[in-house]
This record gives C-alpha cells, structure tokens and sequence, in this order.
C-alpha cells in the first residue's frame, strides 16, 4: 500500500484545492460569474473582504466563481433559484448589461435589483505614436467622411462595449452608417494595443486600465478619454466632453441582487455599500486596481443601467448585431 | 553585462527565504496539479490565487508561488501521459503518442527520466532567453499580426497529418471534430451563439481541459469496464526502476530542436504551450523518424514535445511581462493577478520594477533546478505506479477527474458534457481513430479562426491580405515544403515496401 499512499495525498490535495477556492459558509455571498482572475472576481473579493473588515456582514463574505455565458450561468440561477435570496449579491459590469441588450441573457434587465457602481474603468481612445491623426477631431472627421480609410479595434467583439463606445463617439462626430467603419476583435487591449504598434491597425479603443503602461512609455497616443473629468492618474488627457463629443464609456463595475428582495433588505445594501464606496478600504484597493472609484446607487443606479441598456440596444440594431 | 548585476539582484530577491519555501512548495504542488486529470496550470494557478491575497503575499513572492507553480505543471503533465495514457494538461497531449506505448515497453522510468531532463532544458533554454532578450524579443513579436498567426496555424494543422495513426483519413476526421468542437459557443467576432442549443452553459465554448479529461480519462475508463470480466493480464514489468542515462544523452538533438522550436512559439503571444508541443513533435518526426519507429515508444517522441512545452512555457513569459499581452491562459490569468497586486506589465515593467522581473527570473532558473531534483527520484515511486492494478488505479482516476473538472467551475454541466466526451472518446477509439488530432483541432482551432477573421476584418474581406506580409508568405513556403516532402517519403517508403513483396 506505500505505492497508492502518494495517490491518496494527491486526492486528498486536490480536494483540498478545490475547496480553498471558497470561504467557509456565512451570512453573505458574493457570486462573481467567472473563473478567478478577472474583474468581477476581484470585484467580489475585493468588497467582500471589505464588508468584513467595516463589520458591515456578520464573518466573512464567501465568494462563490460561477463563470459561464459571460454571466448568463450565474444570472439564470439567481433568476430561477434565488430571486428572493438577502444575502446574495452578484458582481456585474458594463459587459453584462451589453450582453442583456442583445437579449444574450436568459431574463430582461428587470428580473435583478442592481445595487450599485463602485468604480470604473475609464475608456480611452487610442492611436500610435507617430500616426498622423493628432487629435479628436481629425479622427472623426476621417470617422464621418471616409470611415472606410481606418481600421479600428479592441478587446470586444463587434457590438460589445469597446465597439459600442466608438460608434458613440463617431456618431456624436457625424458618422451616419455606423457600419461603414472596420472594427476588428482582440482577446484585450493590451493585444489591440500591441497589434496596432505592429502596424495592423489605427485606432484602438479600450479600457484605460489595460493598456496605461503603453502610454507611460509613450508607445502610444491617448486622443480623449470617455469620462466626466481627467483621469487623476493622467490630468493631461484631455476628455470627449471637452473637445466637442458629448459621450462617456465607463466600463463600471458594481453588483445586483435577486429580483424579488424586499425594499428593506435591498435598501440594506445600497446603504452598506455606500459605506463601504466612502470607506479609505475601498479608495485604495479601486485605484490600485486601475479603477475610478465613481459611486452610483439605488434608484439612481437603477435609472443609468436601464438608459444605458437602451442606447446599447439601438446601437446593437444599428450595426445589425441585433434584430 | 547590466543583465547579469540586475540577475544577481534578482537572486537576491529570490532566495530570502520565505521565497523559496514559496518556490518549492509551487513546484511540489505544480507537479502534483499537473499530473491530475483535470487539473492543469491554469486552474492551479487560478485555485492559488485566493491564497497569494489571503496571505497578503507582495507581487514578487506572488509571482514566484504562481510561476513555479506553473513550471511545475508542465513538468507535471508528463506523469501521467506516460504512466496512464491520459495527458495531465493540454501541452502534455503529444507526450502520450509515444511515452505511453513505451511505458507498455516496461521503460516508464527511461520514459520519465527523458521527458524530466527534456522538461529541465527546455524551461532552461527559455529561461536564458528571457534574461537576454526579452525586451527584444517582445518588439519583434509585434510584428505577428492576425494574417502570420493564420499561416502559422495552417502550418500546425499540415504537420499535425503526419503525427498520428495509420490511416490519414481517421486523422483527418479527427481534426475536424475537433475544430467543429472549437466553433461551439459565443461567437468572439460577432457575438452570436453558435451549436449552443439555447444552453448558457455552452456559451463560453467547450472547456478544453473538460474535454481532454473526458476523451482521455473517461473513455480509459470505459475501456477497461469493457474487458473487466476477463481481468487485466499481469501487470506490466518494469525492466528496470532505474532510468537509464545512456539513453537521455540519445535525445539531445531532439531536446535541442524542440526547446528551440518551442521557444519560439511560445513567445508569440498567440500561440502558447500546445502549439509549442505540437510542432515540437511534429518537426522532430520528420526530422528524424528514419525507421518509423515513432508513435511506437521512440525516446526522442518523448523528449521533443516536453522540450518544446516547457519551453514554450518559459517563452510565454515573455510578452505577458514586457507587453502585458498573454500567451496562453495560465498567463492571463497571472496577468490578472498581477494587475490587481497593482504591478502594471508592460514596456516599462523592467525599468521600474526590477526587482520583481529579475526576482522572478532567478526564480525561474531555482525553480527548474529544484523541479529536476525533485522529479527525478520520483521516477522509481511514479514508475510503480504501473505494477498498480488497474482496479485499483482506475477508481481513483475517475474520481480525481470528476472532482478536478468540478472544482473549476462549480458546474455539474460540465461533468455531464465531460462524461459524454468520454463516450465519444471510446466510440473512437474503437474506431480506431486517434484522439490527439481531435484535441489538437479542439485546442487550437479556436485561434486560427479567431485571425482568419481578424486578418479578413482588417483587409474588409479581401484575401489577399492573407498572402500580404513577408512572413505569412515564408510560413506558406515552409508549409507546402513540408507537404511536399511528407507526399514525397510517403511515396518512396510505399514503393520500397512493393518491391520488398514483389522480391519476397
């Protein structure tokens, strides 16, 4: 039996493993719908552990990874087996609500409660280093009369939400026939980034975050960020707003909750997550994460996801992604 | 020779000695997640990640853990490649077409012991590579757009003909069930669901590692249930528990050749481990299968694919540090980590944060030292594991692949599409029909279409943009002369064997 002893250890190992990846059980859980790693996940492990440490839950938050269909897996479990479930909430983004847009969730953007945004990634426009386009306006002007001459990418596919916030931005500069202009699709930004320095491509738009690196060592070229002010990392890049192009793309991250939680509980978390959104905890861990820490909630936040909801859609059938 | 006072630095960094306990206890446990059906780097990685935050770990100590963790697995893999015929991760699928018939051989241990060497200088090879050139080398990968990754997968796909089987069709169906497996699911480009049913579950595509433990473990599984009323003939011998050398220093063109050929596909940042593998293995048969002796236990099928995994691993590093850009999914998910630790990769993360990349990379250099030493006299402990009977080893199998592929994902559905990949598996290979280019079609399937369409978007689909740049156009070149010459050997092996019957 000394031979299966190590095998027994490895089985053992691997079940210890497996459950490491979640807490012991307490009064919340946070669901983040994708493997461990990405932004939702440290969205809930993030303001998990922050709950705890402002005694706003009792113990800790336990964080469940439940990825599939880019949230759609998680969202129909909420919607079928716990819509009424006070201790869950559920972390989203910007991504989310363009998939619910394109009717890529199994329930409409009413069947959750969203709770709140805690913070966000600002979107940026971007070009090479020596291309010719030197601001804003030159690129829209190129954008609304011959779209056809530039190539533009990012890290969604066409219709997701770094295709949808271009189309904004050439649209709001006059480009009509939104579909005229070439859009190609990355795995990130870093990788449109990195394509365009290769000279495949002109114009990346994509989350700050990603790619600020480039910038500080002056590979590429920010032409405007898609936020209400400067991004305090970068005062210097100038925003859309203050060019002419009344358009923002925050891709924000927050949280919901089922659809069926009372006024009462629900009111509970926007108050505690306000909390928390004011906390010193929270103003560190969003900015070194890249984020803007931007607060929005309740009723308020309820109103922005389902505006944003509707110009995600009529883009979407713009471009044909949608019927 | 700055590179070398940063290095020193570097080995400052690593061997405090919370770093190397870290570094060990990666290694040990990568080894242990790799040889796992199931379980491969990116869920080790991924499963570890929780742990670096609770502990409040700096970057650098994270990254040690994560990177030796990552190493580990590649070395991992093998084990059970060779041992069971069921690869441990995805990179470790070309280690099975001739590591497992030589286990059968009674020759595991000289199979281990090539494959663990073979694993030691790859990752070596690579390893020396990043302290060199990195920078360089990262703002030549950039040059790689969608076209060049398209022909560089045309080139994969040729080579993958020759690989296995008797029959070319068979391989040929394979392949393409598995490339048809990697069109399920949301579609990257467009965003509409394709073959998913209506099922959320499938948007996200088919796990690849789901499928590789259902088609490998399930189906072995199956197989044995199927002779279980006569019961396995004696265990397997073992001619000896002792590796022998003479036959690893045999392998060194080939562990050269695959370290070299990995190397490079690993610091693509679109191409990644598998890829490094598979041409590693592909370019060593045809280099040097002079009596057909591969895909039936040659040393060299063993030593190629590890050098080049391991290799293609060490490679990866690459772009995931100096631009930010992943080559595989373990190093996206490294990425991820790194990002929220608030260390930002990219052009300027060797100049501010030194410490880290040169901390790291003196890890790396301990990491593989301390994973040959340990890998080695596992060799007589793991190679036992042949006298095990399969009713014993078998029970164990099936429950450490259902528990690994729950584990990742917390989804039911994903054992229930495991367990139907099994039944695919036996069907098949009752058949006859190789597994291998199955998976390889499944594995990489997805990124060749991924820049076919990217390089079709960027042209506003015109082909020709297919054809434009100076390195698709060698690609194509290299792919038609290895066409050519494989028809060519084809024809005068055939010829040679007719006029062996007809003087017979």
């Amino acid at each position: 039996m000394k031979i299966l002893a190590p095998t027994s250890a490895v089985f053992g190992m691997a079940m210890a493993l497996g459950l490491s990846a979640g807490a012991p059980a307490s009064a919340a859980e946070c669901i983040a719908p994708s493997n461990p790693g990405g932004g939702w996940d440290f969205t809930c492990r993030t303001i998990g552990r922050i709950l705890t440490e402002l005694d706003l839950v009792d113990g800790n938050v336990q964080v469940t990874n439940m990825p599939g269909g880019v949230g759609a897996v998680t969202y129909a479990m909420v919607v079928n087996e716990r819509p009424d479930d006070p201790e869950l909430i559920v972390a989203t983004s910007t991504v989310g609500i363009t998939q619910i847009a394109q009717g890529r969730y199994p329930a409409p953007v009413d069947a959750v409660r969203y709770l709140a945004m805690l913070g966000a990634d600002v979107g940026v426009i971007a070009v090479d280093d020596d291309s010719p386009i030197q601001s804003l306006d030159e690129l829209t002007e190129i954008m609304a009369n011959d779209p056809g001459s530039i190539v533009t990418a990012g890290s969604s596919g066409a219709g997701g939400w770094d295709h949808i916030r271009l189309l904004m931005v050439a649209r709001e500069g006059g480009l009509n026939t939104l579909g005229d202009l070439r859009w190609v699709q990355f795995d990130g930004g870093t990788d449109a980034v990195t394509q365009m320095m290769g000279g495949q491509i002109d114009v990346v738009s994509t989350d700050m975050g990603e790619i600020a690196g480039f910038v500080d060592s002056g590979d590429i070229r920010i032409l405007a960020a898609l936020s209400d002010e400067p991004i305090p990392a970068f005062p210097d890049i100038p925003t859309a707003q203050s060019q002419g192009i009344d358009v923002t793309g925050y891709n924000w991250r927050g949280l919901y909750t089922g659809g069926e939680v009372s006024d009462a509980e629900y009111d509970q978390w926007v108050s505690d997550l306000e909390t928390l959104y004011n906390s010193e905890n929270w103003q560190t861990a969003a900015v070194e994460f890249g984020l803007v820490p931007i607060w929005r909630g309740g009723a308020d936040f309820e109103a922005y996801v389902r505006e944003q909801e509707k110009v995600m859609a009529d883009i979407s059938r713009d471009i044909g992604v949608i019927e | 020779m700055e590179t070398f006072s940063l290095l020193a630095q570097g080995f400052a960094v690593a061997l405090t000695p919370l770093n190397i306990a870290l570094l060990l206890l990666g290694c040990f446990s990568g080894t242990l997640i790799g040889a796992l059906p199931g379980l491969g780097p990116v869920n080790g990685v991924a499963i570890l990640i929780p742990l670096t935050f609770a502990f409040g770990f700096d970057a650098t100590s994270s990254l040690i853990l994560l990177s030796a963790v990552y190493f580990g697995c590649m070395y991992g893999g093998r084990i059970s490649s060779i041992l069971l015929n069921i690869p441990g991760d995805e990179p470790a699928v070309m280690t099975t077409l001739d590591g497992y018939p030589m286990a059968q051989q009674g020759r595991a241990a000289d199979a281990l012991a090539i494959s663990g060497v073979a694993s030691f200088f790859g990752a070596t090879v690579a390893v020396i590579g990043l302290t060199l050139f990195a920078p360089m080398l990262a703002r030549m990968a950039i040059y790689f757009g969608p076209a060049d990754y398209f022909a560089l997968y045309i080139l994969a796909f040729v080579t993958i003909g020759g690989i296995a089987g008797v029959d070319p069709r068979k391989t040929l169906l394979s392949a393409l069930i598995g490339l048809m497996i990697a069109t399920a699911g949301l579609d990257p480009i467009s965003g509409i669901p394709r073959y998913t049913f209506d099922n959320y579950h499938l948007y996200d595509g088919v796990d690849a590692i789901v499928a590789l433990v259902g088609l490998f473990a399930i189906s072995e599984i199956l197989m044995l249930l199927e002779k279980a009323a006569r019961d396995r003939a004696a265990p397997i011998g073992l001619d000896s528990w002792l590796p022998d050398f003479r036959q690893i220093w045999k392998t060194r063109w080939a562990v050269l050749r695959g370290s070299v050929v990995g190397f490079v596909a690993g610091v693509l940042p679109g191409a990644g481990a598998s890829l490094g593998s598979v041409m590693s293995y592909s370019m060593e048969k045809q280099a040097s299968d002079k009596h057909g002796t591969f895909g039936k236990g040659d040393p060299r099928g063993v030593a190629a694919p590890e050098a080049g995994n391991n290799a293609a691993s060490g490679g990866a590093l690459i772009p995931m540090l100096s631009l930010g850009v992943p080559g595989s999914g373990t190093t996206a998910v490294m990425l991820a980590m790194l990002i929220s630790l608030n260390v930002q990769p990219g052009p300027l993360l060797f100049e501010r944060q030194p410490d880290l990349v040169w901390g790291l990379v003196a890890s790396l250099y301990l990491g593989n030292v301390a994973l040959l030493i340990l890998n080695l006299p596992m060799i007589g402990l793991f190679s036992r594991l042949m006298m095990v009977p399969t009713w014993a080893l078998m029970p164990i199998v099936a429950a450490v692949s259902f528990v690994g592929v729950f584990s990742i994902s917390n989804s039911v559905f994903d054992l229930e599409l495991m367990i139907i990949f099994g039944v695919l598996g036996y069907l098949l290979r009752k058949l006859d029909v190789s597994l291998v280019p199955l998976v390889l079609g499944l594995l990489l399937g997805g990124d060749m279409e991924r820049n076919l369409r990217r390089a079709m978007s960027i042209s506003d689909g015109d082909w020709g943009v297919l054809m434009a740049s100076p390195i698709s156009v060698t690609l194509y070149v290299l792919t038609t002369a290895f066409l050519g010459l494989s028809v060519w050997l084809a024809l005068r092996d055939r010829k040679r064997q007719q006029a062996r019957v007809t003087e017979g």
